[in-house]
């Protein structure tokens, strides 16, 4: 059996990271990118450069996956930025730049991942939401927009990839130890994890136990769905 | 380039023939053979996506080029460019000129 193919972003720190090694582990050919170059490395990972909202470049990536590995199993959409602060003092920079790394690169990503897998109709997509949503969380409306787009998408692809032999689904984390709540006050967090059913910090093992189970081949019947960590629903 | 792509084009539609996914009332596949649209396509809408990403993926291993067949343009056209191998072979190779520009 060959090893199954999966692509991950953003694996230069943090979540992609430790997915990306965790997969490795498992025996999988892994292909990550981000904006800047990784200080790890491993025989059976090739990294590319680029941004995921770069059309261009990731239409180029996919070009060269394709003729390097002739398509790929899974892809795990885990590139995102957040921004945490006050709507009336959020400028719009800062919305147009979330909503086009979390919604622009995840749909660009799907979009171009699923022509990779439908030649051999199967595939599994999985895209990354938070808990933020249903919590509808203030200090947070343009993440918590952008995520509930993201949700949107994985809904109506799963439906849209279903005929394509492709499952898309979503994993919805709680607060997790990374750089996107290191700038989030310690209070903040607290009152955040106290609504959860089980009030403690996600861990990168948490969330790569959901992406575990959403690319087994036994989950194929498994689509459009958003599993949150914690007991939020 | 456009015999190049005429070939990209019937090698896909071979391939998806043999798998059910494509039927054709002519005795062979050739430049008329109709698509998609109007009385004579036999294609359905996911067919077509599935035809259009692969003379995609052809289109950029011959001519090493990404280009996109299906813009708004292209799907909002009264006469559809993707209406027989002919046509979508001239609408392949204006997109690819657009690109290359």
């Amino acid at each position: 059996m060959t090893a199954p193919i999966t692509l991950i972003t953003g694996t230069r720190k943090g979540i992609g990271q430790f997915l990306a090694e965790h997969y490795l582990q498992q025996g999988h050919q892994v292909i990550g990118c981000s904006r800047t170059a990784p200080d790890w490395q491993h025989e059976n990972y090739t990294h590319f450069l680029l941004d995921v909202t770069d059309e261009n470049a990731a239409r180029q990536m996919f070009a060269d996956v394709r003729r390097r590995f002739g398509g790929i199993d899974n892809l795990i959409n885990n590139a995102g930025i957040a921004a945490m602060n006050h709507s009336l003092l959020t400028p719009i920079a800062t919305v147009k730049q979330v909503l086009e790394t979390n919604v622009v690169g995840t749909f660009l990503f799907c979009r171009e991942g699923a022509k990779l897998m439908q030649p051999r109709r199967k595939g599994c997509i999985v895209n990354f939401s938070t808990v933020a949503v249903p919590l509808n969380l203030e200090g947070e409306s343009v993440y918590v927009a952008s995520k509930a787009a993201v949700e949107g998408l994985t809904r109506v692809l799963a439906r849209e990839f279903a005929p394509l032999g492709i499952t898309v689904n979503a994993i919805g984390p709680v607060p997790i130890e990374t750089d996107l709540i290191r700038g989030v006050p310690a209070n903040k967090i607290d009152q955040l994890i106290a609504r959860q059913a089980i009030p403690r910090l996600g861990t990168p093992e948490d969330v790569a136990h959901v992406a575990d189970f959403f690319i087994n081949p036994a989950s194929n019947f498994i689509t459009g769905q958003i599993i949150y960590l914690g007991g939020v629903n | 380039m456009k015999e190049q792509i005429i070939n990209i084009i019937l090698e896909t539609l071979d391939e998806m023939s043999k798998s059910g996914e494509f039927t054709y009332e002519t005795e062979t596949l050739n430049a008329d053979t109709p698509l998609y649209g109007g009385t004579e396509g036999t294609l359905d809408s996911l067919g077509l996506v599935k035809l259009i990403v692969a003379v995609e993926q052809g289109i950029q291993d011959q001519f090493n080029t990404t280009v996109a067949l299906a813009d708004q343009k292209a799907l909002s056209q009264t006469r559809t460019p993707f209406r027989n191998v002919n046509t979508l072979a001239d609408h392949a190779v204006h997109m690819i000129g657009l690109e290359t520009q």
